[in-house]
């Protein structure tokens, strides 16, 4: 076990240094740069100013001194200036990693709360008309894009209500705070959560036609512990893989409800930051994401351990 | 009979500014006006960006020597009036401008503001100062000022190359802020300084951007207002709809299409919006230098076959204005007369003979039914510039031209343009000030940063020389319409249309006025109040 986590641990280090390497260069492919889309919002070209700004941001140099320094840079904590905002990138990216860990936290609580539950009873219940509904809500969830579903829950709360959950960077209390990121998190979380219901019902229907299930009932295990305590628990694997895939998945959704709930979080960010090709912010951001996909993976293969006896990743 | 016809729209305007104003009743003190901004602006340094993201938020913060009065909505060397200049006069030659300026009035940081800021301001404009402005799209209007002499700490002057008359329009734009010397234009882009009725607080990216009340402010009793807390909404359905929640006090001006100031009239009914001319221009840019185009007759071809109505109906539901470069009446101050734009080609009634005449032209240079002129029509990835880029590549197949959009990311559009690599292109044109000077020298002067199409024409250049140092209103307005005529029989850069746009506000919200023929230079907010 110990060989294999310093494997993995290596592992990740390798991937990330790949991630680096791919982010900054595939960056620089991307036509125009901050430069140029300053001068493209004033409508002219000044070549001597241009080269100035170029000079005056580092973007003038050659690309693998770019890259070193950035890395040199992050390897010491500094991770640069925002070309647009002139501020420390780690002052810009901070303050918004709470925002987005929030919101993604509580759209993957809302997935699984309502998608694992939501599964074992469609897979129990199979063929009823309680397990044909749950199909077609859990289609629509995937069927929907979350930028349409939220702009429908805002127009539907202005028609109805006459007002809407828009973001406020205030909340007065726990409740409003909730209220805030409540209604943005269902929105991206719907799509997770059929996703998550799909998959506990397929992985479910497996499970319950085992042996040892037919064996727990001839046993007089009660309906909900087999369905729970034997069933669900040797279902839950793929489930745990679907989960720590979507957390990762959520960034790209979260993109769409950021900006239609006008969340001023990591995902929005990194949209107008590619936007205005703020080198320093999107490198940053993009492998702080990366990070996170790596460590949730890392999570995942870890969980499949605890939750299944057999696994021990032994050498 | 146009002049009276212009004094008449000026009179209107001015008595339902008036109006307003009266039926608000007596102004009260107090509150934060909540907008929301339709993108996150690049800095806040005025100056060093030409788009007025800039200036509706960072407008507030400063003053200017001279500015339009906030609550006439027509734009005008009439509505100039002082702001940190107490007076100003000409020499007898027109060659030299000195302004008076106020005394007692500080900066935000406390520090006395003198001439010799004004003057630092415009030498940095002007690039004659040790700092340098990051970018200066603006340096071209200063071109005629020879230098800037400064007399005590209360007197300075504008010494001219040639009489200018223009220059003061110029300086009572949204655009023509008073800098601090004291601040760096580094500091000026992230906590700008200034001396206007509301101070900076802050500007988070994508975020928010806050003012607060200047206390000290020179002006007695200004601003009404607390605050002004800008929202940064990207998403224009989440911006309105926003509004019509009651989440906002006023929208972006001039940002809501005209379909949508009607669903905003739907929803909210007691919502007050205002549809106005923008002052831009959606044009054709024509790359004459490169073949087929360097062909005057595909060129004149081409702006015959334009059914300019057609555009304004399908973009504008009809609400949109057409006309030469100037931007038309009654908004506009400078256009030609009607009478003379139906005499230029192309802007006739009668669009099936224009384009029966465009066709004879094409046959001429060898193209017709059976050989078609296939051309790349380049615009920028934006819908304002991509939906009339698709209308024109329609119109143009019925003279033989197969147009092709050719989609420019917004970061490579500026540069593409300025190496000429287009054939022909769709382009967006916004003035800040409604005066030839801006607009001819800034759009058709040879060499001119911003002329993408390197028109060049030496005779129509001395008549820009010659109507920019005339100071009889009247005389200058018939050279301006010569001019604006022969540039668009020249096929210089073709005027489609003039875009209308819209902006709403709550019933509560007092003191606004939308200008009509500039959207850069009402948003100093010092009258705004809320009746709440």
């Amino acid at each position: 076990m110990f060989a294999y986590l310093v494997r993995r641990l290596a592992l990740m280090v390798v991937t990330l240094v790949g991630i680096s390497i791919v982010i900054f260069f595939l960056l620089r492919i991307v036509p125009g740069n901050i430069v140029d889309i300053l001068f493209a919002a004033a409508g002219y070209v000044d070549p001597a100013e241009k080269a100035n700004l170029e000079r005056e941001l580092g973007i003038d140099q050659p690309l693998v001194v770019q890259y070193l320094h950035w890395i040199g840079g992050l390897l010491r904590g500094d991770l640069g200036f925002s070309y647009v905002s002139e501020k420390p990138a780690l002052e810009e990216i901070l303050p918004r990693i709470p925002i987005t860990a929030r919101l993604a936290g509580l759209a993957l609580l809302f997935s699984t709360s309502i998608g694992i539950p939501l599964g074992v009873i469609s897979a129990v219940r199979q063929g009823t008309r309680l397990d044909y509904a749950l199909r077609v809500v859990s289609l629509s969830g995937l069927s929907l894009p979350s930028f349409w579903l939220g702009l429908l829950i805002l127009t539907a709360s202005v028609s109805m209500f006459g007002t809407m959950p828009i973001f406020n960077p205030n909340p007065r209390d726990f409740w409003e705070a909730f209220a805030t990121y409540a209604v943005p998190a269902a929105a991206v979380g719907f799509r997770s959560a059929a996703l998550t219901m799909r998959i506990t019902r397929s992985s479910m229907l497996e499970v319950l036609r085992q042996d040892y299930i037919r064996t727990a009932r001839a046993k007089g295990a009660s309906e909900a512990s087999v369905n729970f305590h034997h069933a669900l628990k040797n279902a839950i694997l793929p489930v745990i893989t679907v989960v720590g895939i979507e957390a990762a998945f959520l960034i790209g959704g979260l993109i769409v409800t950021e900006t239609v709930f006008n969340i001023p979080g990591v995902a929005r960010f990194l949209v107008e930051a590619i936007r205005w090709r703020d080198y320093p912010i999107v490198q940053n951001l993009v492998m702080f994401i990366a990070v996170v996909v790596v460590v949730a993976n890392f999570t995942v293969d870890m969980l499949y351990a605890v939750f299944d006896p057999r696994i021990r990743y032994t050498d | 009979m146009r002049s009276v016809r212009a004094l008449a729209v000026v009179a209107a305007f001015s008595v339902f500014a008036v109006s307003n104003i009266a039926l608000a009743g007596e102004p009260k003190q107090g509150g934060i006006l909540r907008m929301y901004h339709r993108d996150s602006p690049g800095s806040a340094s005025i100056h060093e960006g030409a788009t007025y993201s800039l200036n509706v938020p960072f407008m507030p913060v400063f003053n200017n020597l001279v500015l339009y009065k906030q609550d006439v909505p027509q734009n005008s060397m009439n509505s100039i009036v002082p702001d940190l200049a107490e007076s100003w006069a000409w020499s007898a030659d027109n060659k030299k401008l000195t302004f008076k300026l106020r005394q007692g009035v500080k900066w935000h940081d406390g520090k006395p503001f003198t001439a010799a800021d004004v003057k630092c301001t415009f030498d940095m404009l002007m690039g004659k100062s040790q700092q340098k402005f990051r970018q200066n799209p603006r340096k071209a209007w200063y071109s005629e000022v020879n230098d800037l002499t400064t007399n005590g700490d209360f007197e300075v002057s504008f010494n001219l190359k040639r009489p200018q008359p223009s220059l003061l329009a110029l300086l009572a734009s949204g655009y023509t802020p008073v800098y601090p010397c004291h601040v760096s234009p580094g500091d000026m882009r992230t906590n700008p300084i200034g001396t206007g009725p509301f101070k900076f607080v802050e500007f988070k990216a994508n975020e928010s951007i806050k003012l607060t009340r200047n206390p000290d402010y020179w002006k007695k009793g200004r601003p009404y207002l607390d605050g002004i807390e800008l929202t940064i909404i990207t998403n224009r359905s989440t911006a309105i709809l926003a509004f019509v929640a009651g989440k906002f006090d006023m929208t972006f001006p001039t940002e809501v299409t005209i379909p949508l100031v009607k669903d905003v009239k739907t929803q909210a009914p007691n919502a007050i919006c205002e549809i106005t001319p923008t002052n831009v221009s959606t044009n054709i840019i024509v790359n004459s230098s490169s073949p087929p185009f360097d062909n005057q007759d595909i060129r004149r071809a081409m702006a015959l076959a334009l059914d300019r109505k057609a555009f304004t109906s399908i973009l504008f539901e009809g609400q949109a204005d057409i006309g030469g470069t100037m931007l038309p009446a009654p908004a506009g101050l400078w256009a030609m007369p009607k009478e003379m734009l139906e005499t230029v080609p192309g802007y006739g009634p009668d669009v099936n003979a224009n384009r029966e005449e465009a066709r004879k032209l094409m046959q001429k240079a060898g193209y017709g039914p059976d050989k078609r002129l296939a051309v790349k029509i380049s615009t920028r990835n934006i819908s304002i510039y991509r939906d009339p880029a698709v209308i024109l590549i329609d119109q143009l197949k019925s003279i033989y031209i197969d147009g092709e959009l050719d989609v420019v990311e917004t970061a490579n559009w500026f540069p593409k343009v300025a190496r000429k690599d287009f054939t022909l292109g769709l382009n967006l044109t916004g003035n800040a000030v409604d005066d030839p000077d801006q607009s001819f020298f800034e759009n058709y002067s040879c060499g001119s940063e911003r002329n993408y199409t390197n028109y060049c024409n030496k005779e129509i250049e001395k008549l820009f020389d010659e109507q920019s140092q005339e100071t009889n209103i009247e005389k200058r307005k018939k050279l301006v319409w010569e001019i604006d005529k022969k540039l668009q029989e020249d096929v210089a850069r073709p005027i489609i249309f003039h875009s209308r746009m819209g902006s709403c506000w709550q019933p509560y919200v007092k003191g606004i006025t939308m200008m009509v023929n500039s959207s850069y230079n009402g948003y100093r907010y010092e009258d705004v109040w809320l009746d709440k």
